[in-house]
């Protein structure tokens, strides 16, 4: 199976770490991965995204022109990628700061404060991670416990206290996920 | 060994310091930036030396210095940087000295942009700078394959005295992938270089030098020079084939494109099409032999390039019209999808009436005779 | 018999290519006979230029590695960045390291390469022909500028070893001359400063040698040694542009 995810928000949003999760958990499960970012002149508030395909087989292209996944962390981001997902997609959706309506009947939107979510956590920059909890509920690519297990192999998990937070923040997206999937399976 | 998640231009530095480098000489180009990012850091823990040059052409010729002095050596750009650094490469390989070029390709020409891109194809595999040589130029199609290529870039680049080039885009250098590095070179375990520059003592003075005013000596150079192009020919030629067995068409691609082609073969295969790839792994030498090998039971040949069609001309000339040639690319930094390229080469397929019975004395079995 | 004269052992017995009355020979003996007074021979690689002197590996008796043009700094630099303990030097002229290699030039006197560069000044292009070198006189008439170098369209000659003392990392710069036995002896003296600039391991060094070129100039030899008296070093002059070796100091201090 293979399946491409593509993150997107504001420069120092943790978008491309998030991408970089995604692909570094999938590896420690023995998946192949590719993470490709968009580069050039990204600035702090500017926009920033990068692609994340995770595959049993061979990836062949790194870049993903329909993607099964977008996740989706402001307004600008969601115009550019709400209409690339493939039909039978998955949009996730920060709620807090996209207030776009989502035209596409053909996919599944999950809507997250993730933005509020990670004040309530008392870390504002936990947002990403809190999404990344989201990811792994909606999207059947890697668990939970593995991106616990990955954490700590990057700078969200350097540090004991950093590491629990954001431990904490990923089972906070995961719940607030599954509920709006329920949620959504019922109506 | 584990594996690490790490990006190409990171995966050329590591690999390249893992291969016994010791010494980057470089200017900031996108999309390679982080080659030198990495190795400022990388190579002070090595004890090694890092320098940010005024230019590509002052960092070439820092390479020419450091290679001079029989070290390791490697620079690093981007296509406008490599197109600076061509007077520095014409002379590494007058003077026979052995150094490593890492270009990430971008779109051209001119400052073009910084999308990934194959349009130095010509640039690379010709030469680029002046005078009658070649580079020696690799093709990575993946992080791991970028790795495997450094190692190798270094030990060719010593066997041959000859710069190598190895050809990425800004895909392979911007994106991440699991890599196993291999274990790091003992330096101490390299051939000794009986003809560096290292100061007179206990010997004759030595010169390194590509001035060779009487022209029956220079032409003894150049006849040396090709006699070693062509030892390198014989023997260092690489190129992988994917599912030739019985395909009816073959797509010749290599690097970033030769990935995207595998992609497009798998979806055409699904739909029955007889579809193959030959990729070459050395651009120069070129595989004309197993291309033109391979003319002997398949007569249509796809290129697929991201530019206007530049290898493409060499697979016209290995195959020496026993094989209809056809190309499709994709120039500026646009990178086709899978999907594309299976929409062009069902087309060619189709077209050709390779899926009819007929189709088959289009694989002509048992060769030509 | 008391020895007055022998050929420094750092030259090879080779007889010079160089026109009558060129300053190239008495620099490279000058540059020779440092090597040999400093006992640096054995671990000392020199990289010659483009230009006139090209062939200055055919007289050097130490390793030599040839530049493309105007890029001997960046060559010396490579060398000299993987072999710390051994001596680099630059023979270059006026074209080759202030037109074509201004920038690698400014660059390593910039980061302070512990180097030691010999510019020789002649004003003209030899090699080539007698074409403008950016060192070329005002009025000064070359194969490229018959009517005289014209500064409003030519641009004025530029005194690179000035626009060096800038640099944070030049530490000793020198102009001198080679038109009299006088200028000679400043001139050995210079160059073997400038080699122990780089053996104290203090930063870049360089020495501007005034040089005469009788055939380009279209002067006798004896005209070309007086022109630089009289004209050249009025544009030119001679003298230290800039020492922070502090071996006077020493030297005073040890008085």
């Amino acid at each position: 199976m293979t399946t491409k995810t593509v993150f997107a928000g504001f420069g120092g949003q943790g978008v491309l770490m998030m991408g970089f999760l995604l692909a570094l958990t999938a590896m420690r499960q023995g998946k192949n991965v590719t993470y490709l970012p968009s580069y050039g002149a990204e600035v702090r508030g500017g926009t920033a995204n990068c692609t994340v395909v995770v595959s049993d087989e061979e990836i062949a292209s790194p870049v993903a022109s329909s993607p099964d996944c977008a996740v989706v962390m402001n307004n600008p981001s969601l115009l550019k990628f709400v209409n690339v997902v493939r039909p039978g997609g998955t949009i996730l959706l920060n709620s807090t700061l996209v207030h776009a309506p989502v035209n596409r009947p053909d996919v599944t939107v999950v809507s997250l404060p993730v933005s509020d979510l990670a004040h309530e956590l008392g870390e504002d920059r936990s947002a990403n991670v809190v999404m990344m909890g989201a990811l792994a509920e909606a999207m059947n690519i890697v668990s939970i416990t593995d991106i616990k297990e990955a954490l700590a192999e990057t700078g969200l998990g350097k540090k004991p206290k950093v590491l629990e937070l954001n431990r904490r923040a990923l089972e906070v997206g995961a719940e607030k996920a599954r509920q709006a999937l329920n949620k959504e399976k019922k109506a | 060994m584990t594996k690490r998640l790490m990006r190409g231009n990171h995966v050329l530095g590591e690999a390249a310091v893992l291969a016994g480098c010791r010494y980057y000489f470089g200017y900031p180009i996108t999309p390679q930036n982080e080659v030198p990012e990495y190795l400022s850091g990388r190579l002070l823990d090595v004890g090694g030396t890092f320098v940010q040059a005024e230019s590509e052409l002052a960092s070439v010729n820092m390479v020419i210095g450091a290679s001079m002095a029989g070290a390791r050596v490697m620079t690093s750009s981007s296509s406008p940087g490599v197109s600076l650094k061509q007077e520095g490469i014409s002379y590494l390989a007058g003077l026979e000295l052995p150094a490593v070029i890492g270009n990430m390709m971008r779109g051209g020409p001119g400052l073009g942009n910084i999308a990934p891109s194959q349009s130095d194809y010509f640039q690379a595999t010709r030469g680029g700078g002046h005078g009658d040589y070649r580079c020696i130029v690799l093709a990575p199609a993946s992080c791991q394959e970028l790795c495997d290529m450094t190692f190798r870039a270094f030990d060719l680049a010593d066997k041959y005295r000859n710069p190598v080039m190895i050809l990425g885009d800004g895909m392979i250098g911007q994106m991440m992938e699991p890599v196993e590095f291999p274990a790091a070179v003992d330096l101490a375990t390299l051939p000794v270089k009986d003809w560096a520059l290292t100061g007179a003592k206990g010997r004759p003075s030595r010169t390194i030098l590509s001035l060779l005013l009487d022209p029956k000596v220079l032409e003894n150079h150049n006849y040396k020079l090709v006699r070693k192009y062509d030892a390198v020919t014989r023997s260092e030629t690489d190129w992988e084939t994917h599912l030739t067995e019985d395909a009816r068409l073959v797509v010749v691609a290599f690097g970033t494109s030769a990935r995207i082609a595998k992609g497009a073969i798998k979806r055409v295969r699904e739909m029955g099409l007889k579809v193959g790839l030959l990729r070459p792994k050395t651009l120069w030498p070129f595989p004309s032999q197993p291309l033109e090998e391979l003319t002997r039971v398949v007569r249509h040949l796809l290129v697929f390039e991201m530019n206007t069609g530049q290898m493409v001309e060499d697979v016209r000339m290995a195959v020496k019209g026993q094989a209809d040639v056809n190309f499709y690319g994709r120039p500026g930094g646009v990178v086709p999808t899978p999907e594309d390229l299976a929409h062009q080469i069902s087309h060619y397929y189709y077209g050709a009436h390779l899926d009819e019975d007929g189709g088959s004395k289009d694989r002509l079995v048992g060769g030509l005779s | 018999m008391k020895q007055v004269f022998t050929v420094p052992k750092s030259l090879k017995p080779n007889v010079f290519h160089y026109c009558p009355g060129c300053g190239h020979s008495i620099i490279h003996r000058l540059v020779a006979q440092a090597i040999d007074d400093l006992g640096i021979q054995e671990r000392c690689i020199g990289v010659p230029p483009a230009g006139c002197a090209v062939l200055a590996y055919n007289y050097f008796d130490v390793d030599m590695g040839e530049a493309p043009h105007g890029r001997a700094l960046a060559v010396a630099t490579g060398l000299k960045r993987v072999m710390p303990d051994k001596v680099i030097f630059t023979y270059q002229g006026d074209g080759d390291i202030a037109a074509i290699g201004t920038a690698e030039t400014i660059h390593a006197a910039n980061r302070g390469e512990k180097v030691s560069a010999v510019f020789v000044n002649n004003g003209v292009y030899g090699m080539t022909g007698g074409q403008m070198a950016p060192t070329t006189l005002a009025g000064m008439a070359s194969t490229t500028t018959p009517s005289g170098r014209k500064p409003e369209r030519d641009g004025a000659p530029l005194d690179l070893t000035q626009m060096l003392a800038v640099a944070k990392g030049s530490v000793y710069l020198e102009r001198v001359a080679v038109n009299s036995p006088k200028n000679i002896m400043r001139a050995a003296k210079a160059i073997k400063k400038a080699f122990q600039v780089q053996l104290d391991g203090l930063g870049f060094a360089l020495v501007e040698v005034l040089s005469m070129c009788p055939t380009n100039w279209k002067m006798s030899p004896v005209a070309a040694a007086e022109w630089i008296d009289k004209t050249m070093s009025q544009v030119f002059p001679l003298g230290v542009i800039k020492d922070e070796t502090g071996y006077e100091a020493r030297e005073g201090k040890a008085s």
